[in-house]
């Protein structure tokens, strides 16, 4: 046996597990147990075969080890573009925690799950606030999971209508999910390309437009963080030939507060509650993806919908057009207690706050790096800046080092190779969460690691050097898949 | 401008001198490039910002508004059921390394939750007894329709056959998502026992092309199916059956599906140490046999070695997703419900082999004694004799939702009115029993149900 | 190797999608070329019709994935599948390796051998992404 190192992979669980240990035990059994052969045994089975036998103090060290591999947003800057990485406030975990959330059964009679509609009902009115619409469906889990609720009930609409249209348009730089996402509400993508500035393109789109067209999805600000400002034009040209205009809006860190997609000419657009709501991003979720309507899209919204009757609140079922369900019960309930306490927390000048200061650190590190670093397009950003690589260009050194190279100072990178419309993306969304201070750290090594790239670039290209493991060998693990941990006494 | 916020850390000096630093004079600045007419003239209609103190009594008091009867005094299943979870798990899912990091895009800083979710897959796998699995889906719900998408993928069928006794929200979850693809569903029938029935898929897979059967164990009612029986009706016919799980603490008991001939596994994984909140975040769980590897949707991690030869961990066939594929990936997900699996991985782990055993022994002794008691209530009876776990229907003297009323007022929920879901089942309530419903409720229920009429 | 000075062989057709094809008598053996496997890196998988499928000229009819991204495979010429190259499904890599050789997709056989006048010469396809790249 070897002695162990602090640097010592931790084994799996099922390497761990020895026979005969015992995580939890039960009370014992207060009713008669049921002679053995009221199952019959073609149904059952003794044991799960591979199933892990544990203490609870080494799942607990497991854990608790496997959590230390793991940079997260409590310990730094998390410049993750277009995630908006922001703090977690710690009272959320206690107030979705109360019992009467965490323990309330979606199954219980309205009457006695009034302080649970309550919450849907007061979050959906202060987004509706927040973004100028008319209703909000809370019911989707997660932002690709508001768009394809959005793009079905604009279907419905187009339906009802005479013809539910057969294209959704959608910008070249666009996020891969509103493809995805249109494509399974059964329409045909049509790319639209951008402008020199990086937006959308209205003269295309005037040439492109006609009445086959359902829906134009629109990211705003969009992925390289500059606002749409010919958004009112983009609508117009739509809504002329009776089309619909989507806004994803992954990005409203950037304006809350400052302007509202009701305003813009939008007809429906989702929010993610885990990005501008500081929902926590769990490791890559929960999310929640609340979707919001003008009044022409209310009939087709999903079911159940929460109303206020009097003093009481209700959960409605009946909406004949409605587009059904797209998850089982109300949505992700425990990110709406968090999302409200948020917005009760910061109230409608720290909702404007946060908004300014993210754009704040954006332009503060746009300024600080573009000397540095290729800004592919100058106009101006809001919540998150693109940078490429094409000044390193000529020492060999990527995007891809850049990001690894970070991590040994101390960072996450950001998001890279996105949007697709810039070679070598650096996409970097610093949020309101951070202070000069931790913006100065990072501009400071984003500037030594292009020193590095002129002087030692090997350095960089075989970074990060202090991580848990180093570079990972992602081919191997696609040529050969293993996906999940076998008995080496029982291959499979 | 107004004050700092103690989320944010610049102060107002902090501000104007990075203003400076930028260039521009003020804030209004920076949002030029927003059209004037859009820029929003006055303040949200919100209320004004709360003290973190305010806040904790303001949402005490929304929680505590809640009429809930002892959690004892419950016994709602239907998609969603209490179990008790073992304080490890709050605890741990509670380290901020895990809630407060994203999707592991950069495995060299993302290991603990890689190697997690690696676990993860291999517990789901062994639950079900099949060879793949991923990082999560929303719930149980869009994770059939998930699968349902996967078969026509590899089938071509063109149509679904789904048995009538499978969770009527999954159903209808289906629907909406089929709905503009051209994919038809037929419902089949079940037997006078309350199980679906093979010979009732046999009718329905003769009728044309099917791509997939889905049947639900247990089912909604409650009742047990014979999961080899329906994978001979979908061999057959060439069609692959998926098998729902709603109450994933059966698998401590039941066979795994994958054993049984199911194609794909499907199941809402809350269960396992997830709490009810509502109805979300719950985790959808999805397992299958390998030839599904490529077609699978969402998110998978995979094993594989760093430049030192050191075991590690990373998202892996990505070429399957929809920011590589766009409209021609498999499933449109992105943000999982990645924190919900580490809860169930946890969960799963210090429960364990024996734990989870013994625990889905409990549920379904208390279950049948409850099934026994009731069954001796007077006016009480059981319309299906077919075997069940923690879950049975009871047909009432009265109508099941005024008898829901009633123990209301009594500090009881007994169960769910099944017309909720089915116009016409006016005297059927879905009872659930689990380990959390002590023996004196249990008696209590029985005892309250016989003095309805 | 720098874009247009890639080794492409004299005596094979070229598509603009970057397949060649080599053609001996009535059979044809279709490739992706150089240029393709080196933009997109360490292939990983390939995804290959069955032999007796039909391919028509223009029409997709599989796919090169690496780690990150996906390249469908155009047929160059219409006809009927004769062989696939089976070796691929457990060393994608080959095709990186040697991707006039050892590489090769699938052979078909030809339904009109008109069709492949419309392919490039080698000097074209060199001069094609020549363009291309810039």
């Amino acid at each position: 046996m070897q002695p162990r190192s602090l640097r010592d992979p931790e084994r799996l669980l099922f390497e761990l597990s020895r026979p005969g240990r015992r995580g939890v035990a039960l009370p014992p059994l207060d009713v008669p147990a049921p002679d053995r052969a009221a199952l019959d045994p073609r149904y059952t089975r003794d044991e799960v075969e591979g199933f892990p036998e544990l203490s609870e103090t080494e799942v607990v060290r497991h854990y608790t080890r496997l959590s230390r591999l793991n940079y997260a947003i409590d310990l730094g800057l998390y410049p993750l573009g277009s995630c908006t990485m922001k703090y977690n406030p710690k009272i959320h975990e206690k107030v979705a925690r109360l019992p009467g959330f965490a323990g309330a059964h979606p199954q219980l009679p309205a009457g006695a799950a009034q302080g649970c509609l309550r919450l849907m009902h007061d979050l959906e009115r202060a987004l509706c606030s927040i973004c100028g619409m008319d209703r909000f469906t809370l019911q989707p889990a997660a932002g690709a999971h508001g768009e394809l609720a959005g793009i079905m009930m604009v279907r419905a609409y187009h339906r009802e209508r005479g013809n539910p249209r057969q294209v959704v348009l959608i910008p070249d730089s666009a996020h891969g999910t509103n493809p995805a996402s249109a494509h399974i509400a059964g329409y045909r993508v049509e790319q639209l390309p951008s402008n020199e500035r990086g937006c959308v393109d209205l003269g295309a789109l005037r040439r492109r437009m006609s009445e086959d067209i359902a829906l134009l999805m629109l990211t705003n600000p969009n992925t390289l963080g500059v606002f749409e400002g010919e958004i009112q034009e983009i609508a117009s040209v739509i809504h002329a030939r009776g089309g619909l205009l989507y806004m994803d809006g992954a990005n409203l860190n950037a304006f809350v507060g400052r302007a509202r997609p009701g305003d813009m000419g939008v007809d429906l657009h989702h929010l993610n509650l885990h990005k501008t709501f500081s929902t926590p991003h769990g490791g890559g979720g929960p999310g929640a993806g609340p979707v919001g309507v003008m009044r022409s899209l209310e009939p087709y919204l999903p079911v159940p919908t929460v109303e206020k009757e009097g003093e009481v609140y209700v959960l409605r079922h009946e909406r004949p057009k409605s587009i059904g369900k797209v998850r089982s019960f109300f949505g992700n309930f425990g990110m709406f207690v968090r999302a409200y306490a948020y917005i009760l927390a910061l109230g409608p000048d720290g909702l404007r706050r946060m908004s300014e200061t993210a754009v704040l650190n954006a332009n503060y590190l746009r300024r600080k790096l573009e000397s540095t670093y290729h800004l592919p397009y100058d106009a101006p950003s809001l919540h998150e800046v693109v940078f490429s690589d094409r000044h390193l260009e000529d020492t060999g050194v990527h995007t891809l080092d850049i990001a690894k190279r970070l991590m040994d100072y101390g960072f996450h990178p950001p998001t890279i190779y996105f949007p697709l419309i810039v070679k070598g993306a650096m996409m970097i969304e610093p949020t309101e969460s951070e202070s000069r201070e931790e913006l100065d750290a990072f501009i400071l090594a984003m500037r030594r690691i292009a020193e590095e790239a002129r002087e030692d670039p090997d350095l960089v290209r075989t970074a990060p050097h202090t991580t848990p493991v180093r570079r990972l060998d992602e081919v191997g693990a696609a040529r050969n898949p293993v996906i999940r941990w076998t008995s080496p006494q029982k291959p499979r | 401008m107004g004050d700092g916020h103690r989320y944010i850390p610049a102060s107002d000096a902090d501000r104007d001198a990075m203003l400076r630093e930028i260039g521009v004079a003020q804030v209004d600045d920076l949002f030029a490039s927003i059209p004037a007419p859009l820029r929003l003239k006055g303040p949200l209609s919100l209320s004004p910002a709360m003290s973190e103190q305010e806040l904790w009594a303001e949402m005490s008091r929304r929680a505590r508004d809640d009429r809930q009867p002892d959690p004892g005094a419950q016994f709602l299943g239907g998609g969603a059921y209490r179990h008790y979870s073992p304080a490890v798990v709050d605890h741990l899912v509670s380290r901020t390394e895990f809630y407060s990091s994203y999707t592991p895009y950069q495995p060299e800083v993302s290991q603990g939750t890689l190697q997690a979710i690696f676990e993860y897959q291999t517990l789901i796998c062994q639950l079900t007894e099949l060879e793949i699995s991923n990082a999560s889906l929303y719930d149980g719900a869009s994770a059939l329709a998930e699968a349902v998408l996967m078969a026509e993928r590899t089938t071509h069928g063109g149509r679904v056959v789904v048995s009538d006794r499978v969770h009527p929200e999954y159903l209808e979850v289906c629907r909406t998502y089929l709905a503009n693809l051209d994919l038809p569903i037929t419902t089949f029938g079940h037997r006078d026992d309350g199980s679906s029935d093979p010979e009732a898929a046999r009718r329905a897979l003769r009728e044309g092309k099917a791509s997939a059967v889905v049947v639900q164990q247990p089912n909604f009612f409650g009742c047990l199916e014979e999961i080899e029986a329906f994978a001979a009706a979908a061999r057959e016919a060439k069609a692959q059956l998926i098998v729902a799980v709603a109450e994933p603490i059966s698998l401590g008991l039941l066979k795994g599906p994958g054993r049984q001939g199911a194609d794909v596994v499907v199941g809402e994984g809350h269960s396992f140490g997830v709490p009810l909140s509502y109805g979300g975040p719950y985790l959808g769980f999805i397992a299958a046999r390998q030839s599904f590897l490529r077609n699978m949707p969402g998110r998978i991690v995979g094993e594989t070695r760093d430049v030192d030869g050191r075991r590690g961990y990373v998202l892996t066939l990505s070429t399957r997703e929809q920011h590589i594929r766009r409209e021609k990936a498999t499933s449109n997900i992105c943000t999982n419900e990645g924190l919900c699996a580490l809860m169930a991985s946890i969960f799963l782990a210090v429960v364990g082999k024996n734990g989870l055993r013994d625990l889905a022994a409990h549920n379904h002794a208390k279950s049948a004694y409850a099934r026994n008691r009731i069954a001796a209530a007077k006016g009480c009876s059981l319309p299906y004799t077919a075997p069940t776990f923690n879950e049975f229907t009871v047909r009432l003297p009265v109508p099941a939702d005024k008898a829901v009323r009633t123990l209301l007022d009594r500090g009881m929920v007994p169960g769910i009115p099944l017309s909720r879901y089915f116009p016409g089942m006016d005297r059927d309530l879905l009872v659930c029993v689990t380990e959390t419903n002590p023996r004196a409720e249990i008696d209590r229920l029985a005892d309250e149900l016989g003095r309805l009429d | 190797m720098s874009k247009g000075n890639g080794i492409y062989p004299e005596d094979l057709k070229y598509t603009k999608e970057h397949e060649w094809l080599a053609v001996n008598g009535g059979v044809g053996t279709v490739g992706i070329t150089h240029y393709a496997q080196s933009e997109l890196g360490d292939i990983v998988y390939v995804e290959l019709p069955a032999a007796g499928s039909p391919v028509v000229a223009g029409e997709e009819f599989g796919t090169v994935e690496s780690v990150k991204a996906v390249s469908e495979i155009f047929a160059p010429v219409s006809g009927e599948v004769l062989e696939v190259n089976t070796a691929l499904a457990t060393s994608p890599e080959t095709i990186n390796k040697d991707p006039y050789g050892d590489g090769w997709l699938l052979k078909l056989k030809l339904a009109d051998s008109k069709e492949l006048d419309a392919l490039m010469t080698a000097a074209e396809y060199r001069k094609y992404i020549e363009e291309e790249a810039n």
